[in-house]
């Protein structure tokens, strides 16, 4: 499922993922709740692709279903490595800074020392972080410090792609602001491609390349960042920017989402995930699935799963 | 003027510690008028929350007020009784928290955790409580509430709770409504929900509100004025749109550089954010008479880091202060 193309450090086709629950539906068969419907996605080496979406979207499941599957590829599984939101229970607190980020190389087979030590003095100055602070535990790191391990840890057996999962989420803004700076300049100075997965659409369009925005397991639209932040397609889209809160005064006066009931994704889906709480549903969005297609009118690739895609595609830039 | 309904004087906390006393709020002031929404703004540690447990007599065992005074309608809470306080808690003085799953009970139904409010401050028999506790979920537009009343706060989702949350807090209509971090657990797009109902029940109760939070964006979108809070003190206050459009505390001014704000002009690209250099000073170090962002700071001189600056007024902005050796001045 998962493969390489020459430009693509990563191309996912079709993922799809279930959790089984408990019982059995009316034809007999093991009930499930299926997390990840059908998404698709490639990401240029050296870029960053970011999926945005709510919590329960999935997003944080195709992504480590993608990682995973990547890792199934022999020798793939030291090429892609995870940075995670809580700097505080994702690091052993019985290591030292510098054995943590050793473990991923020893996993990984690399076991000479004296390389395993170059490696660890060379990520730890990559990433701001003094050589002394090497024998320290994690107890004795501030937040911000921690994400700083974790970032090295994760660059230690030079992977091509780097999963973000919320990097800075549980961090204060002015420490965010210097996590997002670092994986920028590692980027660059490493070569690397992230999956960036986060809720914070401000975030995303610093960070990005090209953006997919998923909702209920499914990709709602995908665009390269420009096309996306300059007119954003589908309602839930809309939805999401214009709640984030902004500082420019200006309020984008668009409808409000319905209050409808959330899907159950245990259940086969019959329509538009969104349509329950999209303020231009029709009766076609409740019976049939919209697809991902190219979005009319778009500069470079732009694609959107609506059925209202030419009605609010020309009006898009509102 | 009128005196307000909240003036806060030099109000300042201690805890005692193992090691001594250390000082965790340093000097705060500020006013709140009927009505009105305020915005306290800091990174975690700066005292915000602590401010805002000071106001409700619900400071943690180890702190006690070292100094100053919450004047609230004529009476000062810095030295009210915990009994007296207990009155004031919840019926003129309401708070909401970031985790509405912690601060409901989980084995009473949202109807009775409400009523149960009604029924201690306002002395309402059960049925009437029941009842107004559904006008209650119906305010804060919970659907089908005649029904959803008897659920459990497990049936509900994080926005339906946080929704709970505001009836049982103003249940009994408070003066002032303490908001810390509402929406910090939930979905952007709920967010916006929770922050309309609080703009609207705000105004048509005449209620004041307080709202912590980290996020300028959401400052700017809630409350008319803020207080900007570094290591346990004021560093800077003012109209929202004042400050936003000329900070001229530099930390004040860093805290909005350096998030990477939606902007719908996307040719707009950094490479770059602003940093603030480093990290917030260990809370031994809060009660100094230096200026204590000093350290992380580009402007600061040998002044800064050997002499606390007093609040003092900005130029050409009303009720516009910050305690800053060399603020900036004139627009961004």
């Amino acid at each position: 499922m998962a493969g390489q193309g020459p430009d693509h450090a990563l191309a996912v086709e079709n993922l799809s993922v279930a959790y089984p629950l408990k019982g059995r539906d009316k034809s007999g068969a093991r009930r499930r709740l299926l997390a990840v419907d059908d998404v698709s996605f490639a990401i240029r080496r050296g870029t960053t692709l970011g999926i945005v979406g709510e919590s329960g979207s999935g997003k944080t499941t195709a992504a480590m279903a993608a990682a995973l599957d990547a890792a199934a590829l022999r020798r793939a599984r030291q090429r892609v490595q995870i940075i995670f939101q809580d700097p505080y229970s994702s690091l052993n607190p019985r290591l030292r800074a510098a054995e943590i980020v050793r473990e991923p190389m020893l996993h990984a087979g690399r076991t000479n020392r004296a390389e395993q030590d170059r490696v660890i003095d060379e990520l730890f100055e990559a990433v701001g972080l003094r050589p002394e602070q090497k024998s320290l535990f994690p107890h004795q790191f501030s937040g911000g410090q921690r994400q700083r391990i974790g970032i090295a840890r994760a660059l230690s057996t030079r992977p091509s792609l780097i999963i973000c999962d919320e990097p800075v989420s549980a961090l204060d803004v002015a420490v965010q602001a210097q996590i997002l700076n670092l994986l920028k300049s590692l980027q660059r100075q490493f070569d690397l491609t992230y999956l960036f997965i986060s809720h914070d659409l401000g975030v995303v369009q610093h960070m990005c390349d090209e953006v997919a925005v998923m909702y209920m397991g499914k990709f709602m639209e995908q665009a390269e960042r420009d096309s996306f932040f300059a007119a954003p397609r589908h309602p839930y889209s809309r939805a999401l920017l214009d709640a984030v809160p902004t500082i420019e005064a200006a309020a984008r006066p668009r409808p409000p989402l319905v209050d409808g009931a959330i899907p159950d994704l245990s259940e086969p889906q019959t329509g538009c995930r969104f349509a329950s709480r999209c303020p231009h549903a029709m009766p076609r969005c409740e019976n049939e699935v919209p697809l991902l297609a190219d979005a009319t009118g778009a500069a470079g690739h732009h694609r959107l799963a609506c059925h209202l895609a030419d009605e609010i595609g020309s009006a898009a830039s509102g | 003027m009128a005196t307000p309904l909240l003036e806060v004087r030099d109000l300042g906390v201690r805890f005692t510690t193992r090691d001594g006393q250390v000082t965790v709020l340093d000097d705060v002031s500020f006013t709140l008028e009927r009505g009105e929404r305020i915005s306290f703004v800091g990174e975690s540690g700066c005292g915000k929350s602590m401010t805002a447990l000071a106001l409700m007599g619900l400071l943690p065992a180890m702190g006690q007020v070292s100094g100053g005074s919450i004047n609230f309608k004529g009476e000062d809470l810095a030295t009210a009784s915990e009994a007296r306080m207990r009155q004031i808690r919840g019926n003129e003085i309401s708070m909401i928290f970031q985790e509405p799953m912690t601060s409901l009970n989980p084995v009473f139904t949202i109807g009775r955790q409400i009523a149960e409010v009604l029924q201690l401050h306002r002395g309402l028999d059960r049925r009437t409580a029941r009842a107004r506790a559904i006008d209650l979920l119906e305010a804060v537009r919970i659907p089908n509430a005649a029904a959803r009343v008897d659920d459990y706060p497990h049936q509900l989702s994080g926005g339906q709770r946080q929704r709970v949350m505001i009836a049982i807090a103003l249940a009994c209509e408070p003066e002032v409504l303490i908001a810390d971090e509402p929406t910090t657990a939930l979905d952007v797009t709920v967010q916006a929900e929770i922050f309309a109902l609080l703009r609207d029940l705000g105004a048509k109760l005449e209620t004041a509100i307080i709202l912590i939070t980290h996020d300028m964006g959401a400052v700017a979108q809630m409350a008319e004025r803020m207080l900007v809070m570094y290591a346990g003190r004021r560093v800077e206050e003012g109209r929202v749109a004042d400050i936003i459009k000329a900070p001229a505390h530099p930390y004040t001014r860093g805290l909005i550089a350096c998030v990477p704000h939606i902007s719908t002009d996307a040719t707009r690209r950094l490479e770059r954010l602003p940093e603030i250099d480093g990290i917030v000073p260990p809370i031994t170090s809060f009660g100094r008479d230096a200026c204590l962002f000093a350290p992380r700071c580009g402007r600061a001189s040998e002044v800064c880091h050997g002499e606390r600056p007093a609040p003092a007024g900005v130029a050409g902005h009303k009720a516009h202060s910050v305690a800053c050796w060399h603020p900036h001045e004139g627009g961004a």
